[in-house]
Parts: C-alpha cells; sequence; structure tokens
C-alpha cells in the first residue's frame, strides 16, 4: 500500500505545554487508521498538527510532500478535518454548509456532488434550505462529514465524531465512514475516545499516551490482546 | 382638506424613506463590520466622510462627471477599507474589543483632521445627480432627489444581498465572520474576507455620504449625526442582522419624518427639527432596555 500521510517524530506544544512528544505515524491510501488513548493523551493534537491549526515542528508529509502553513493550505492539499464538536456553520444553511465544503474546489461538478453526497444522507436533499444550527446532533455531526467530502479530500481528519451522540447514531455514522471507504476509496485518519467503534472500522490503530504512541498494531490484534484492552483502550 | 392632508403626510413618507434608506446603507456597514470584527466602527461616518469629499473633488478638480466620481469613489472606498482593515485592524485584531474600538475613535479623529486639513472647514457644495425636479403624482409632491436616493439605495442594498446570498466569495465572508476556526478548516483566508469586509462597508458608507451631501451640504461635521442614527437604526434592527439594519433604518427614518408631520397637530406640537438626533438616542436607549437584541437580531449567546 503507497503511504499517503507520514508524521515521524512530529512535537506540537500549546504556548509553554508541550502536547505531542515525537508522535510518528503513517496511513496508507485507502486506509482507515484510528488513533486512541485516554483524555489529554493528544489525540485532537495529533489531528491539528495534521491540519496545521496548531505551532507544530517534525516532519509531516502528505504523499511524499511536505505540509506547510495553516489550515487553509492544508485544505488545499486535499485534507479535510471535522473537528470536535460537530464543526459546522450553524448560523448558515445546510446547502451552504456543503457549498463551503468545495470552496477549495476550482471544478464544476460541485452540483453533481451534492447529489452523490445525498446518495450517503437522503434527508441533506430535502433540508438543503434549513439552518444547520436547527439539526440534531446526529444530523449536524453527519452534515460535518458531508462537508468534508465536498471537498473531495484525499484524507479524511475525524475528530471525536462519537461525541455526545446516541450508541445507535455512533454506529451509523461508522457505517457510513466504512461505506465511503469501501466504495471511493476514501483515507480516514480518526480520533475515539470510544475503541470498540473505532477499531471495528480501522484497519490499525495508534494508542498514544500523554503525548507519545504507546503501541500500535492491526486492530484485530488490539481487539483480541486483552491486557492491551484492560490498561490502554478502557473495556 | 383631507385629500391635501393625505399628500401633506405621503410626502413625509416619501422624504423619511430617502433619510431612512441613508441611514439603512450605514447601519447595514456597522453591521457588517460588528459581524466580522466584532466591534462598532466609530469611525464609520469619518470614512463616508471621507469619500464623499473624495468624489467631490474627483468632480469639482478633476473633471469628472457625476457617475464616473459615483464609480471611482466606490472603487477608492472599497480599497480603501481593505488597506484600513489589513493595516490598522488587525494588529490589534484578536485582543480586547476595548483595543478595537480606541482604534476605531482613534480612526476617526485622524480622517476628520486629514478632511480639515485637505479640504478646509467650509462647506461645499455636491448637487445631486438626480437634479432638483419634483414630480406631481396624484398631489403627493415627490422630489427627484428623493426617489433617485432610495433607488440607489436599494439597488446596492440588492448587489449586496445577491454577492453574499449566491457568490462563493459573499459566503466565505459570512462563513470566516460566524465562525473563522470552521472557516480556515474548510480552506477559507479568513482574515482577508473580513478585509473584504471592511472594503464592503467603506463601500457602503461612501454610497451614503454621497446621498447625504446634497441635501445636508459637505463639511467636516456631515455624517455625524447621520452616524448616531445608523447606530439607532442598526441597534433597531438588531446589531448582528443585516436585515435588521435595512428595516431599522427605514423604521427610523419613517418615525422621525412621522414626528415632523405630527407636529402640526397640538399633541405633538413639542416636537421640532432640533430634537430628531436626541429622538434617535432615546429610541437606541429604549431598544438597549427593552428588547437589546432589537427586532431582528437573536438573543446573544456567547461564543467560546
Amino acid at each position: 500500500m503507497r503511504t499517503l500521510l507520514e508524521l515521524d517524530a512530529v512535537q506540537a506544544r500549546y504556548g509553554p505545554v508541550q502536547a505531542l512528544h515525537d508522535v510518528s505515524l503513517t496511513v496508507g491510501e485507502g486506509e482507515v487508521v484510528a488513533v486512541l488513548g485516554a483524555n489529554g493523551a493528544g489525540k485532537t493534537t495529533t489531528l491539528r498538527a495534521i491540519s496545521g491549526t496548531v505551532s507544530r515542528s517534525g516532519g509531516i508529509e502528505l504523499d511524499g510532500k511536505a505540509l506547510k502553513g495553516g489550515p487553509e493550505a492544508a485544505a488545499r492539499a486535499g485534507i479535510a478535518h471535522v473537528p470536535e464538536g460537530r464543526g459546522t456553520f450553524v448560523e448558515l444553511t445546510v446547502n451552504e454548509n456543503l457549498r463551503l465544503g468545495a470552496y477549495t474546489r476550482r471544478d464544476r461538478a460541485v452540483k453533481q456532488d451534492v447529489e452523490r453526497v445525498s446518495g450517503y444522507f437522503p434527508w441533506i436533499a430535502e433540508r438543503g434550505g434549513q439552518r444547520a444550527g436547527t439539526l440534531s446532533g446526529g444530523e449536524q455531526q453527519m452534515l460535518a462529514l458531508a462537508r468534508a467530502l465536498m471537498s473531495r479530500p484525499r484524507l479524511l481528519l475525524l475528530d471525536e465524531p462519537s461525541l455526545g451522540l446516541a450508541p445507535m447514531v455512533v454506529r451509523e455514522f461508522f457505517r457510513t465512514v466504512r461505506d465511503l471507504n469501501e466504495r471511493e476509496g476514501l483515507t480516514v485518519l480518526v480520533v475515539e475516545q470510544d475503541a470498540r467503534v473505532a477499531l471495528s472500522v480501522s484497519s490499525r490503530a495508534y494508542v498514544l499516551e500523554v503525548g507519545r504512541v504507546a503501541l500500535t498494531g492491526t486492530s484485530a490484534e488490539l481487539q483480541d490482546d486483552e491486557a492491551v484492552r484492560r490498561s490502554y483502550l478502557g473495556y | 382638506m383631507v385629500v391635501a392632508a393625505f399628500a401633506d403626510f405621503m410626502q413625509q413618507v416619501v422624504s423619511g424613506l430617502a433619510a431612512g434608506a441613508v441611514y439603512a446603507l450605514l447601519a447595514l456597514a456597522l453591521v457588517i463590520i460588528h459581524r466580522s470584527t466584532g466591534v462598532i466602527n466609530f469611525a464609520q461616518g469619518e470614512m463616508a466622510l471621507l469619500s464623499t469629499y473624495i468624489a467631490w473633488a474627483l468632480i469639482t478638480h478633476h473633471d469628472f462627471a457625476y457617475w464616473p466620481a459615483f464609480v471611482a469613489t466606490l472603487a477608492i472606498s472599497f480599497a480603501g477599507g481593505v488597506a484600513t482593515h489589513r493595516i490598522v485592524i488587525r494588529p490589534v485584531e484578536g485582543g480586547s474589543v476595548l483595543r478595537i474600538v480606541i482604534v476605531t475613535i482613534g480612526l476617526l479623529i485622524a480622517i476628520n483632521g486629514f478632511v480639515l486639513w485637505q479640504w478646509g472647514g467650509e462647506p461645499r457644495a455636491l448637487e445631486s445627480p438626480f437634479g432638483i425636479d419634483t414630480y406631481d403624482i396624484g398631489g403627493v409632491v415627490v422630489t427627484a432627489n428623493d426617489v433617485g436616493t432610495i433607488a440607489v439605495a436599494f439597488g446596492i442594498v440588492l448587489l449586496l444581498w445577491a454577492l453574499f446570498q449566491f457568490t462563493k466569495i459573499g459566503l466565505a465572508i459570512r462563513a470566516a465572520a460566524v465562525n473563522p476556526h470552521e472557516a480556515r478548516l474548510v480552506g477559507v483566508r479568513v482574515t482577508w474576507m473580513l478585509a473584504l469586509g471592511w472594503g464592503l462597508a467603506a463601500t457602503l458608507g461612501a454610497v451614503a455620504g454621497m446621498l447625504t451631501a446634497p441635501t445636508v451640504g459637505l463639511d467636516p461635521n456631515m455624517m455625524q449625526a447621520v452616524l448616531i442614527y445608523a447606530f439607532a437604526a442598526a441597534v433597531l434592527g438588531g446589531i448582528d442582522s443585516p436585515v435588521g439594519a435595512v428595516i431599522g433604518g427605514l423604521l427610523l427614518g419613517l418615525l422621525l419624518n412621522m414626528l415632523s408631520y405630527l407636529a402640526q397637530y397640538e399633541a405633538f406640537d413639542w416636537f421640532s427639527e432640533e430634537l430628531r438626533l436626541p429622538m434617535a438616542l432615546l429610541l437606541i436607549l429604549l431598544v438597549l432596555l427593552v428588547k437589546p437584541s432589537g427586532l431582528f437580531g437573536r438573543p446573544e449567546v456567547k461564543r467560546v
């Protein structure tokens, strides 16, 4: 498998606080990779380092090219980051959210893409004029995903999509992510507290502990190792 | 008798709408900046004043016809607004709101000083592009200037609405204003969008200034009262609501002219033109006390 994303000894800090110490990981093209770990382990910061929303050092390469600059540059390079806590423009309509998703694109196929994306979320077509803030939490999370797809991303970053959602909605969300991966070859790096659900969609996973990679393996291995599950994954 | 009273009333309605249209434009400028930068731009009136002087100078000293001067002034004002954000506002953005407010007050004083230094304090005449004709529509006499003012203001508001609603750049400006972090994640260059917002606000102000000058007369104090009316209009409509700013402006213009009209009756004979400005301030106070979010604003939710 071709390596799409490579992090080499990445460090990141919030002011004086160092949040990541030498995190290295890779994501292959068409792969779903999970980043797990406790609160404060640096999961969210890892995604922020990739999209350039936190000051970082070390090597970050997308498709062999170094990622530099802020989130605008990352978006242009093909990274769609769905941040923690939905990440929709609540004051704008569903359609406007989708149009913004396609902001970096210059081609004229945006309209067809709204249809393509609506195929995964049929309710979107009927509620295009509705303000995103009036959607339910689950729908907002779906919209955030739909908006990310509108950019035709090379790499999708998902930050804690299960947060605050009912278990059924979480399952539906991850089922959609898996569909997207299988049908369109979408590459995903997903950060999750809910290790069980994340391991069920991913092929490999990294477990972070206080800003370092504590262990890594295939999702099947991690799931089956009871000691790992108990000490790192909490189930 | 009744017919004459009705005609008089309608005339006041039309001229109230014309005045209100100007308040609406400047109020809209205030709202655009408040939405993106989070402050009231106290320099908005003086920026409009400077634009109007530029239009006047182009016509008087550089042989421009009115409409080419109008368009050139809009372009210059837009560039000036963008530059103001890049050079003066951006360095203090992200800090406390008070810092930005102080900078806009400094800008107010600086621009006013510049205008006085460059063009002096004596009143100048910027003629109405619509002429001095009056039309008699079924006994209601309306001036060409009022009709033209209303038409230009509505045209500009429509253009702006279309820009925000239908274009990619307009959507990006709105996105940058309501949620800058998210906007950056989808690739919007937020600081440039905020600068464009300042440019648009400066352009709206320029239109307001150029529409004000023919009736009020161009002098360095011209926009001070208009800015207060625009504050009142923006507060009445809801300081974060563009629709509110437009409706607030029109309502304020109508309200003040209704008072002028009613002053002929005994119950309102206390009202005279000097009370227009205090009435606007009273309105600001009332709205802030009774319904701080205004007619169209949403109650403030603290964004974290």
